[in-house]
Protein backbone atom coordinates (compact mmCIF):
# COMPACT_ATOMS: atom_id res chain seq x y z
CA UNK A 1 0.00 0.00 0.00
CA UNK A 2 2.70 2.36 1.07
CA UNK A 3 4.77 1.37 -2.20
CA UNK A 4 1.68 2.26 -4.37
CA UNK A 5 1.35 5.43 -2.97
CA UNK A 6 5.31 5.97 -3.26
CA UNK A 7 5.22 5.12 -7.09
CA UNK A 8 1.92 7.46 -7.65
CA UNK A 9 3.84 10.35 -5.86
CA UNK A 10 7.23 9.80 -8.01
CA UNK A 11 5.06 9.66 -11.08
CA UNK A 12 3.55 12.87 -9.90
CA UNK A 13 6.62 14.76 -9.03
CA UNK A 14 8.27 13.59 -12.33
CA UNK A 15 5.18 15.11 -14.24
CA UNK A 16 5.68 18.58 -11.96
CA UNK A 17 9.15 18.57 -12.38
CA UNK A 18 10.13 18.38 -16.00
CA UNK A 19 9.99 21.36 -18.22
CA UNK A 20 6.34 21.42 -20.58
CA UNK A 21 6.90 19.80 -24.02
CA UNK A 22 3.72 21.05 -25.62
CA UNK A 23 3.18 24.83 -24.22
CA UNK A 24 5.04 27.79 -24.98
CA UNK A 25 6.34 30.04 -22.21
CA UNK A 26 4.72 32.91 -22.84
CA UNK A 27 1.12 31.24 -22.06
CA UNK A 28 3.00 29.35 -18.71
CA UNK A 29 3.94 32.86 -17.59
CA UNK A 30 0.94 35.11 -19.11
CA UNK A 31 -1.66 32.05 -18.73
CA UNK A 32 -0.11 31.82 -14.74
CA UNK A 33 -0.39 35.26 -14.12
CA UNK A 34 -4.02 35.62 -15.46
CA UNK A 35 -4.77 32.23 -13.38
CA UNK A 36 -3.65 33.77 -10.45
CA UNK A 37 -5.49 37.43 -10.62
CA UNK A 38 -8.14 35.49 -11.05
CA UNK A 39 -8.22 32.65 -8.12
CA UNK A 40 -6.86 35.61 -5.84
CA UNK A 41 -9.88 37.81 -7.08
CA UNK A 42 -12.01 35.26 -6.49
CA UNK A 43 -11.03 34.27 -3.35
CA UNK A 44 -11.05 37.54 -1.85
CA UNK A 45 -14.54 38.12 -3.02
CA UNK A 46 -16.22 35.20 -1.71
CA UNK A 47 -14.52 35.62 1.86
CA UNK A 48 -15.65 39.50 1.99
CA UNK A 49 -18.70 37.62 0.90
CA UNK A 50 -18.69 35.77 3.85
CA UNK A 51 -18.19 38.90 5.83
CA UNK A 52 -21.68 40.97 4.68
CA UNK A 53 -24.83 41.25 7.58
CA UNK A 54 -26.83 39.40 4.63
CA UNK A 55 -24.70 36.34 4.60
CA UNK A 56 -24.17 36.35 8.39
CA UNK A 57 -28.63 36.62 9.13
CA UNK A 58 -28.90 34.24 6.11
CA UNK A 59 -29.43 31.66 9.19
CA UNK A 60 -32.02 31.57 11.33
CA UNK A 61 -29.95 30.91 14.50
CA UNK A 62 -28.11 34.88 14.02
CA UNK A 63 -31.43 35.88 12.29
CA UNK A 64 -33.61 35.09 15.13
CA UNK A 65 -31.35 35.91 18.21
CA UNK A 66 -28.20 38.13 17.92
CA UNK A 67 -29.81 40.48 15.24
CA UNK A 68 -33.00 40.87 16.75
CA UNK A 69 -30.83 41.54 20.33
CA UNK A 70 -28.13 44.56 18.29
CA UNK A 71 -31.26 46.24 16.61
CA UNK A 72 -32.22 48.55 19.95
CA UNK A 73 -28.48 49.26 20.94
CA UNK A 74 -26.34 52.17 19.72
CA UNK A 75 -24.41 50.33 17.18
CA UNK A 76 -27.45 49.50 15.34
CA UNK A 77 -30.19 52.24 15.73
CA UNK A 78 -28.26 56.10 16.11
CA UNK A 79 -28.65 59.76 15.27
CA UNK A 80 -25.64 59.64 12.73
CA UNK A 81 -26.57 56.82 10.90
CA UNK A 82 -23.33 54.73 11.57
CA UNK A 83 -23.95 51.33 11.54
CA UNK A 84 -21.47 48.51 12.88
CA UNK A 85 -22.39 45.10 11.48
CA UNK A 86 -21.37 41.82 12.36
CA UNK A 87 -17.95 41.19 11.42
CA UNK A 88 -16.71 44.79 12.39
CA UNK A 89 -17.49 43.54 15.54
CA UNK A 90 -16.64 39.94 15.18
CA UNK A 91 -13.66 38.82 12.23
CA UNK A 92 -10.38 41.13 12.40
CA UNK A 93 -9.65 43.22 10.10
CA UNK A 94 -6.08 42.42 9.30
CA UNK A 95 -5.81 39.78 6.54
CA UNK A 96 -3.75 36.84 8.41
CA UNK A 97 -5.98 37.04 11.59
CA UNK A 98 -8.95 37.46 9.25
CA UNK A 99 -7.79 34.36 7.74
CA UNK A 100 -6.93 32.15 10.97
CA UNK A 101 -10.80 33.88 12.32
CA UNK A 102 -12.20 32.30 9.11
CA UNK A 103 -10.90 29.08 9.79
CA UNK A 104 -12.15 28.88 13.01
CA UNK A 105 -15.45 29.56 11.37
CA UNK A 106 -15.47 26.50 10.09
CA UNK A 107 -16.41 24.99 13.55
CA UNK A 108 -19.62 27.22 13.22
CA UNK A 109 -20.27 25.39 9.79
CA UNK A 110 -20.09 21.70 11.98
CA UNK A 111 -22.21 23.49 14.34
CA UNK A 112 -25.08 24.51 11.97
CA UNK A 113 -24.90 21.43 10.01
CA UNK A 114 -25.87 19.38 13.45
CA UNK A 115 -28.18 22.34 14.90
CA UNK A 116 -26.39 22.63 17.76
CA UNK A 117 -27.96 26.40 18.65
CA UNK A 118 -31.09 25.51 16.10
CA UNK A 119 -33.61 26.69 19.00
CA UNK A 120 -34.15 29.63 21.02
CA UNK A 121 -33.30 27.13 24.01
CA UNK A 122 -30.44 25.47 22.53
CA UNK A 123 -28.65 28.66 22.09
CA UNK A 124 -29.46 29.98 25.63
CA UNK A 125 -27.72 27.07 26.85
CA UNK A 126 -24.87 27.59 24.82
CA UNK A 127 -24.74 31.46 24.98
CA UNK A 128 -22.60 32.09 28.07
CA UNK A 129 -20.32 29.69 26.03
CA UNK A 130 -20.00 31.35 23.13
CA UNK A 131 -20.22 34.96 24.94
CA UNK A 132 -17.30 34.12 27.33
CA UNK A 133 -15.02 32.80 23.86
CA UNK A 134 -15.91 36.19 22.50
CA UNK A 135 -14.60 38.50 25.68
CA UNK A 136 -12.15 35.85 26.05
CA UNK A 137 -11.11 36.65 22.51
CA UNK A 138 -11.23 40.51 22.58
CA UNK A 139 -9.58 40.47 26.09
CA UNK A 140 -6.31 38.54 24.31
CA UNK A 141 -6.06 41.11 21.66
CA UNK A 142 -6.98 44.11 23.43
CA UNK A 143 -10.11 44.66 21.98
CA UNK A 144 -8.73 45.30 18.85
CA UNK A 145 -12.08 45.12 16.69
CA UNK A 146 -13.70 48.15 19.19
CA UNK A 147 -10.60 50.39 18.31
CA UNK A 148 -10.72 50.01 14.48
CA UNK A 149 -13.21 53.32 15.18
CA UNK A 150 -12.67 53.58 18.66
CA UNK A 151 -9.19 54.99 19.36
CA UNK A 152 -8.90 56.57 22.79
CA UNK A 153 -6.05 58.38 21.33
CA UNK A 154 -9.16 60.16 19.45
CA UNK A 155 -10.87 60.27 22.41
CA UNK A 156 -12.16 63.83 23.31
CA UNK A 157 -12.27 63.29 27.44
CA UNK A 158 -13.87 66.83 27.78
CA UNK A 159 -17.06 65.57 25.73
CA UNK A 160 -17.45 62.72 27.84
CA UNK A 161 -19.48 62.35 30.68
CA UNK A 162 -17.75 63.14 34.14
CA UNK A 163 -18.71 59.70 34.71
CA UNK A 164 -17.49 58.30 31.57
CA UNK A 165 -14.51 60.37 31.84
CA UNK A 166 -13.47 59.63 34.93
CA UNK A 167 -13.90 55.72 34.14
CA UNK A 168 -11.76 55.70 31.14
CA UNK A 169 -9.15 58.04 32.63
CA UNK A 170 -8.88 54.79 35.24
CA UNK A 171 -9.00 51.81 33.07
CA UNK A 172 -8.18 52.04 30.09
CA UNK A 173 -5.57 54.86 29.93
CA UNK A 174 -4.02 53.35 32.80
CA UNK A 175 -4.15 49.94 30.89
CA UNK A 176 -5.66 47.73 33.67
CA UNK A 177 -8.69 47.03 31.38
CA UNK A 178 -9.49 47.20 28.06
CA UNK A 179 -13.61 48.15 26.68
CA UNK A 180 -14.71 44.61 27.18
CA UNK A 181 -13.56 44.64 30.47
CA UNK A 182 -16.28 47.36 31.36
CA UNK A 183 -18.56 47.03 27.75
CA UNK A 184 -19.99 43.63 28.22
CA UNK A 185 -23.36 42.71 26.76
CA UNK A 186 -23.26 46.53 23.76
CA UNK A 187 -24.62 44.77 21.62
CA UNK A 188 -26.24 41.64 22.43
CA UNK A 189 -28.14 40.43 25.67
CA UNK A 190 -26.03 38.97 28.29
CA UNK A 191 -25.87 35.48 29.29
CA UNK A 192 -26.13 34.87 33.23
CA UNK A 193 -23.51 36.62 34.55
CA UNK A 194 -23.45 34.65 38.03
CA UNK A 195 -19.38 34.28 38.55
CA UNK A 196 -18.29 36.42 35.72
CA UNK A 197 -15.38 38.73 37.46
CA UNK A 198 -16.74 42.23 37.53
CA UNK A 199 -20.33 40.91 37.71
CA UNK A 200 -20.50 39.61 41.51
CA UNK B 1 -84.37 45.22 36.01
CA UNK B 2 -81.28 44.59 33.56
CA UNK B 3 -82.11 46.98 31.24
CA UNK B 4 -82.55 49.61 33.87
CA UNK B 5 -79.18 49.14 34.92
CA UNK B 6 -77.94 49.36 32.02
CA UNK B 7 -79.69 52.06 31.03
CA UNK B 8 -78.45 54.48 34.26
CA UNK B 9 -75.14 52.99 33.36
CA UNK B 10 -75.10 54.33 29.60
CA UNK B 11 -76.49 57.74 31.49
CA UNK B 12 -73.73 58.19 34.02
CA UNK B 13 -71.28 57.42 31.16
CA UNK B 14 -72.30 59.83 28.83
CA UNK B 15 -73.00 62.69 31.46
CA UNK B 16 -69.04 61.87 32.93
CA UNK B 17 -67.71 62.28 29.20
CA UNK B 18 -69.47 65.03 28.62
CA UNK B 19 -68.54 66.86 31.76
CA UNK B 20 -64.41 65.84 31.18
CA UNK B 21 -65.26 67.02 27.16
CA UNK B 22 -66.21 70.29 28.50
CA UNK B 23 -63.74 70.98 31.77
CA UNK B 24 -60.65 69.83 29.65
CA UNK B 25 -57.98 71.55 31.76
CA UNK B 26 -59.14 69.02 34.48
CA UNK B 27 -56.72 66.87 32.60
CA UNK B 28 -53.40 68.68 32.03
CA UNK B 29 -51.31 65.89 31.33
CA UNK B 30 -53.12 65.48 28.02
CA UNK B 31 -51.95 69.12 27.17
CA UNK B 32 -56.18 70.86 27.52
CA UNK B 33 -56.72 68.82 24.97
CA UNK B 34 -60.64 67.65 24.21
CA UNK B 35 -61.06 63.97 24.62
CA UNK B 36 -61.90 63.28 20.76
CA UNK B 37 -59.03 65.08 19.17
CA UNK B 38 -55.83 63.80 19.23
CA UNK B 39 -52.99 65.72 20.41
CA UNK B 40 -49.53 66.20 19.12
CA UNK B 41 -46.99 64.44 20.65
CA UNK B 42 -44.24 66.28 22.75
CA UNK B 43 -40.79 65.86 21.50
CA UNK B 44 -38.54 62.95 23.37
CA UNK B 45 -36.71 64.75 25.71
CA UNK B 46 -33.14 64.00 26.74
CA UNK B 47 -32.14 62.27 29.74
CA UNK B 48 -30.26 64.42 31.78
CA UNK B 49 -26.41 62.83 31.94
CA UNK B 50 -24.59 65.11 34.21
CA UNK B 51 -23.87 63.06 37.18
CA UNK B 52 -25.20 65.54 39.35
CA UNK B 53 -26.83 64.18 42.12
CA UNK B 54 -30.47 65.84 43.10
CA UNK B 55 -31.81 66.19 46.53
CA UNK B 56 -35.67 64.73 46.58
CA UNK B 57 -38.75 66.59 45.68
CA UNK B 58 -40.84 64.64 48.16
CA UNK B 59 -40.90 62.94 51.19
CA UNK B 60 -39.32 59.65 51.22
CA UNK B 61 -38.56 59.80 47.37
CA UNK B 62 -35.35 57.37 46.26
CA UNK B 63 -32.37 59.17 44.82
CA UNK B 64 -33.07 59.49 41.04
CA UNK B 65 -30.65 58.72 38.51
CA UNK B 66 -28.48 61.60 37.55
CA UNK B 67 -27.08 59.07 33.79
CA UNK B 68 -28.55 57.59 31.18
CA UNK B 69 -29.25 54.09 31.08
CA UNK B 70 -30.37 53.41 27.64
CA UNK B 71 -30.37 49.56 26.92
CA UNK B 72 -29.33 48.72 30.88
CA UNK B 73 -29.88 44.69 31.67
CA UNK B 74 -32.25 44.27 34.21
CA UNK B 75 -33.44 40.44 33.90
CA UNK B 76 -32.93 37.07 35.49
CA UNK B 77 -29.52 37.22 33.48
CA UNK B 78 -27.91 40.39 34.61
CA UNK B 79 -28.20 43.37 36.72
CA UNK B 80 -26.23 46.50 34.72
CA UNK B 81 -26.87 49.10 37.72
CA UNK B 82 -25.25 46.23 40.54
CA UNK B 83 -22.28 45.92 37.78
CA UNK B 84 -21.10 49.35 39.43
CA UNK B 85 -23.24 50.05 42.77
CA UNK B 86 -23.35 46.39 44.18
CA UNK B 87 -21.12 46.54 47.56
CA UNK B 88 -18.77 44.77 45.74
CA UNK B 89 -18.34 46.98 43.17
CA UNK B 90 -18.02 50.50 44.12
CA UNK B 91 -14.55 49.96 45.08
CA UNK B 92 -13.46 49.76 41.07
CA UNK B 93 -16.36 52.16 39.86
CA UNK B 94 -15.89 54.75 42.43
CA UNK B 95 -20.26 54.73 42.10
CA UNK B 96 -22.59 55.68 45.05
CA UNK B 97 -22.99 52.09 47.15
CA UNK B 98 -26.67 51.23 47.11
CA UNK B 99 -28.27 51.81 50.69
CA UNK B 100 -27.73 48.64 53.47
CA UNK B 101 -31.50 48.31 53.57
CA UNK B 102 -31.15 47.07 49.64
CA UNK B 103 -29.35 44.08 51.58
CA UNK B 104 -32.33 43.50 54.00
CA UNK B 105 -35.49 41.31 54.09
CA UNK B 106 -38.58 43.08 54.74
CA UNK B 107 -37.98 42.12 58.50
CA UNK B 108 -34.93 43.23 59.08
CA UNK B 109 -32.83 40.81 58.32
CA UNK B 110 -28.99 40.91 56.78
CA UNK B 111 -28.81 39.05 53.46
CA UNK B 112 -25.66 38.31 52.09
CA UNK B 113 -26.62 39.63 48.50
CA UNK B 114 -29.24 41.97 47.17
CA UNK B 115 -33.05 41.25 48.24
CA UNK B 116 -34.54 39.72 45.75
CA UNK B 117 -37.49 42.05 46.00
CA UNK B 118 -35.25 45.25 45.63
CA UNK B 119 -33.54 43.58 42.07
CA UNK B 120 -35.24 45.80 39.85
CA UNK B 121 -33.95 49.18 40.71
CA UNK B 122 -36.42 51.19 38.15
CA UNK B 123 -39.14 50.40 40.37
CA UNK B 124 -37.80 53.11 42.35
CA UNK B 125 -35.03 54.79 40.96
CA UNK B 126 -35.69 56.65 37.76
CA UNK B 127 -33.52 59.04 35.31
CA UNK B 128 -34.86 62.40 34.43
CA UNK B 129 -35.56 64.15 31.62
CA UNK B 130 -35.50 67.96 30.53
CA UNK B 131 -38.85 68.12 29.76
CA UNK B 132 -40.63 71.00 31.08
CA UNK B 133 -42.50 70.81 34.28
CA UNK B 134 -46.63 69.69 33.78
CA UNK B 135 -47.77 70.72 37.45
CA UNK B 136 -45.05 73.03 40.04
CA UNK B 137 -43.55 71.27 42.58
CA UNK B 138 -44.33 72.98 45.99
CA UNK B 139 -42.53 70.59 48.28
CA UNK B 140 -40.51 72.46 50.98
CA UNK B 141 -38.23 70.02 52.78
CA UNK B 142 -38.76 69.41 56.59
CA UNK B 143 -35.15 71.37 57.34
CA UNK B 144 -36.15 74.41 55.83
CA UNK B 145 -39.17 74.42 57.65
CA UNK B 146 -37.39 74.12 60.48
CA UNK B 147 -35.35 76.85 59.87
CA UNK B 148 -38.54 79.26 58.94
CA UNK B 149 -38.96 81.75 62.24
CA UNK B 150 -41.23 81.02 64.67
CA UNK B 151 -43.43 84.43 64.28
CA UNK B 152 -44.41 83.81 60.43
CA UNK B 153 -46.85 81.03 62.61
CA UNK B 154 -48.50 83.27 64.79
Amino acid sequence: MIQRIKNLLSVFWRIFNSPSGYFSLGFLTVGGFIGGVLFWGGFNTAMEATNTERFCISCHEMRANVYEEIQPTIHFTNRSGVRAVCSDCHVPHDWTDKIARKMQASKEVWGKIFGTINTREKFLDHRLEMASREWRRFEANDSLECRNCHDEDAMDFTRQSSRAADAHRRGLINGDATCITCHKGIAHELPDMAGVEGWE
Amino acid sequence: MRTITTAIAIAVLAISLGVLAQEGELDALRGHVPLLEERTPEPLYDVVNDDQRRVRAYPMQPPTIPHKIDNYQVDLNANRCMSCHSRQRVGDTQAPMISVTHYMDRDGNFLAELSPRRYFCNQCHVPQTEAPLTVENRFVDIAEILRQPRETEE
